[in-house]
């Protein structure tokens, strides 16, 4: 079986971190008395003002200094956690399918039409170039497809992007689930029967489907992106063969790098396209950790391709970084709650790297490696996003630290650990 | 080896740890950044000592189990001093990245203390270390089998798990004490905790009898606690006012009445 078509298209763009607003660094102020008359308002980008006693009462003042200080620092951080949390979350949804829903990790000889070179050559140089070429016409589909993507957007050819991008979150929301409710079903012996799975299923894709495309509860709203790239993350494990994943892997990382920072990468003209025309680009594929999204942009957004969907992640990975400013006022009141945007593209090759470490071998330490791997990549590039304020590739630095602990753990710490647990050795 | 074994282990070893996490850790994000960046350094000192492990197998005698054994000990003791090096270098570098903080936010006040970063660190470490140490054996430990059926011993997977245990708790004293020393410039007390760190693991060179590994080594947890709570500033006094629920401090600092 091949995969249908609308799912290829998914991963077309790079992901990038969409600082909501970046809280500015607090400037230098050469003040001798060290009792600010004026409020720090370059500290508290939007926060309430707090007035100050003048230069006698420094000791009153300080609590509340302190506390403003912290809170460009805290702020930074709290966005670090915001997106910790779901990307923890899908890669367990993924680890845990894996591990317990045989299917998954099963050897297949059926393949993607995008990677048709086969690697059941016992030849080692022949696979390796089988798994480069399959790499070479995975990634020019997915350059394809995004270079699509954007002269739609720039023809304003807004209606076919979104059916487009309905038409994946269907297949998504309904197709594939349906069959990893079955796989799921098959593996705990579950008797089920075909009137209640259509009920359950056509309850959990019409919601998904309002939740992503339409308004719904924030929570609920993540909980199915979460879920989606939780599902073309395993479709990707099952269906990419061994080698070429690995190298497809690094040359998206590669290809994310290019898109986003290059001034003619098609993603960055993307995200420079959506800021002259003052629209949110597809708001929808991206993970938004904020409430803000609902409020302020429910009605710019209805006639707006945003929803997420494979391509959204494909196409989605982008950060969309000074996009609020010129946005209404409403949104100054509601600062508390800006989040940060991380594209599903993002949520789906790093629970890929993490599951692909699950399904080879029965090793937890490389899963657990990997794991903190990633975060701390994700970690390095919102530190990154918060220096630079602008659109950044979320990709390559976690990507990078996942591969290189995979294979350092994978080859050398796990024949140390085996050895170790074997004799009950501590270190 | 029924889910009885595997819950039983696995509270054993990561209770305290989990529970540490919930109550002291998990409602702040910086700390939390702080832990997981702790647990990538040790990962990283681990992966440098399974290197030279590994190429010194290499080039070995493959076939002499005495030799393997030696090789196994070199590679313990090196992944010992790795991780206390990485230690001292994840103090290094929090007390760079603590400065530059404080210098672009002209504040006095740090967001976050040398003696928190000092508590999250080495529980950072202890996760990695435990979680490493123990969870394949836990995975392996919800399957059919026989424990020790031949010959080896019956209580493998429980005192794995009282090990990790005790592992996870001596990380986190380690780190407290270990940052109050590079703080105060205390040299013995830094080798004090490397020391105790080579003997806690070179007790275990004597497993499977549990009894003279374990033991000592909880000892050497009990003191070490103790140690680590006089160096973060408790005392009988603060002890018996907390338990007592009068601590004013405390009390204000979490929201409740006197």
């Amino acid at each position: 079986m091949n995969a249908s078509d609308s799912d290829e298209e998914l991963y077309n763009e790079r992901s990038a971190l969409v600082p909501s607003e970046n809280p500015e660094v607090p400037s230098y102020r050469p003040d001798p008395d060290h009792s600010p008359t004026e409020d720090s308002d370059s500290k508290t980008t939007g926060f309430s003002r707090r007035t100050r006693p003048g230069g006698g009462s420094e000791r009153e003042a300080e609590p509340e200094e302190e506390e403003e200080e912290e809170l460009p620092l805290k702020y930074g951080a709290k966005h670090v956690i915001m997106l910790f949390i779901p990307v923890t979350l899908c890669m367990v949804v993924v680890v845990a399918t894996i591990k317990s829903v045989g299917f998954y990790s099963e050897k297949t000889t059926q393949q993607l039409i995008y990677t048709p070179f086969t690697e059941d050559t016992p030849d080692v140089g022949r696979r390796l170039l089988n798994s480069v070429l399959n790499t070479v016409i995975m990634i020019s589909v997915i350059v394809v497809m995004t270079i699509l993507l954007v002269v739609l957007y720039k023809y304003r050819c807004y209606k076919f992007i979104h059916g487009w991008l309905i038409l994946s979150s269907l297949m998504l929301l309904f197709w594939f689930s349906f069959m990893y409710l079955g796989e799921v079903f098959k593996t705990y012996n579950v008797a089920m029967d075909y009137v209640t799975v259509a009920v359950l299923i056509w309850n959990f894709g019409a919601v998904g489907m309002v939740c992503i495309h339409w308004k719904g509860p924030l929570a609920l709203q993540q909980a199915y992106l979460i879920f989606i790239s939780a599902l073309m993350a395993l479709v990707f494990i099952k269906y990419l063969p061994p080698w070429s994943a690995w190298v497809i892997l690094a040359a998206i990382s590669v290809y994310d790098l290019v898109a986003v920072l290059s001034p003619k990468g098609p993603l960055r003209m993307l995200v420079e396209t959506a800021q002259e025309r003052n629209e949110p680009i597809f708001p929808a594929l991206i993970y938004s950790s904020a409430m803000m999204w609902t409020v302020t942009m429910a009605n710019p957004a209805d006639d707006q391709p945003s929803e997420t969907d494979e391509e959204a992640e494909l196409s989605g990975r982008r950060a969309e970084p000074q996009r609020r400013q010129p946005g209404p006022i409403l949104e100054d009141e509601l600062e508390e709650e800006r989040g940060v945007k991380l594209g599903l593209g993002d949520f789906i090759f790093y629970s890929v790297l993490v599951g692909k470490a699950a399904a080879t071998g029965g090793d937890w330490n490389t899963t657990l490696a990997c794991f903190v791997a990633i975060l701390i990549g994700l970690c390095l590039t919102l530190l990154l996003l918060a220096i630079f304020k602008k659109a950044l590739p979320a990709l390559p630095i976690s990507i990078t630290f996942g591969l290189i602990f995979y294979f350092s753990t994978d080859f050398l710490v796990q024949p140390f650990m085996d050895n170790l647990v074997n004799h009950q050795f501590y270190i | 080896m029924t889910a009885a074994v595997f819950f039983g282990c696995t509270f054993i070893a990561f209770g305290p740890a989990i529970s540490l996490f919930l109550f002291t850790i998990a409602r702040e994000p910086l700390r939390v950044i702080f832990l997981i960046a702790g647990a990538f350094f040790w990962l990283v000192s681990l992966l440098l000592a399974s290197l030279v492990w590994f190429i010194s197998v290499q080039i070995s005698n493959k076939e002499s189990t005495s030799q393997q054994k030696g090789l196994l000990i070199f590679g313990v003791v090196l992944s010992v001093l790795l991780q206390e090096t990485f230690r001292f270098a994840y103090y290094k570098l929090l007390k760079k990245a603590n400065e530059g903080l404080l210098a672009l936010s002209q504040e006095e006040t740090m967001p976050i203390s040398i003696q928190q970063l000092a508590y999250v660190s080495g529980l950072g470490f202890g996760f990695m270390s435990g979680a490493f140490s123990v969870v394949n054996i836990l995975a392996d430990s919800v399957g059919p089998g026989t424990v020790g059926i031949h010959g080896d011993s019956q209580h493998y997977f429980l005192s794995s798990a009282f090990m990790t245990m005790a592992i996870i708790l001596l990380h986190m004293f380690w780190g407290v004490i270990f940052f109050d020393g590079c703080e105060k410039q205390r040299w013995f007390v830094v080798a004090a905790v490397v020391v105790s760190h080579l003997v806690v693991s070179c007790l275990t060179f004597q497993n499977p009898q549990y009894v003279s590994s374990l033991v000592p080594t909880y000892i050497i947890m009990l003191s070490m606690g103790i140690w680590a709570f006089y160096t973060a500033g408790g005392s009988l006094r603060n002890l018996k006012l907390c338990l007592t629920c009068k601590d004013k401090d405390f009390l204000l600092a979490n929201h409740r009445p006197r």
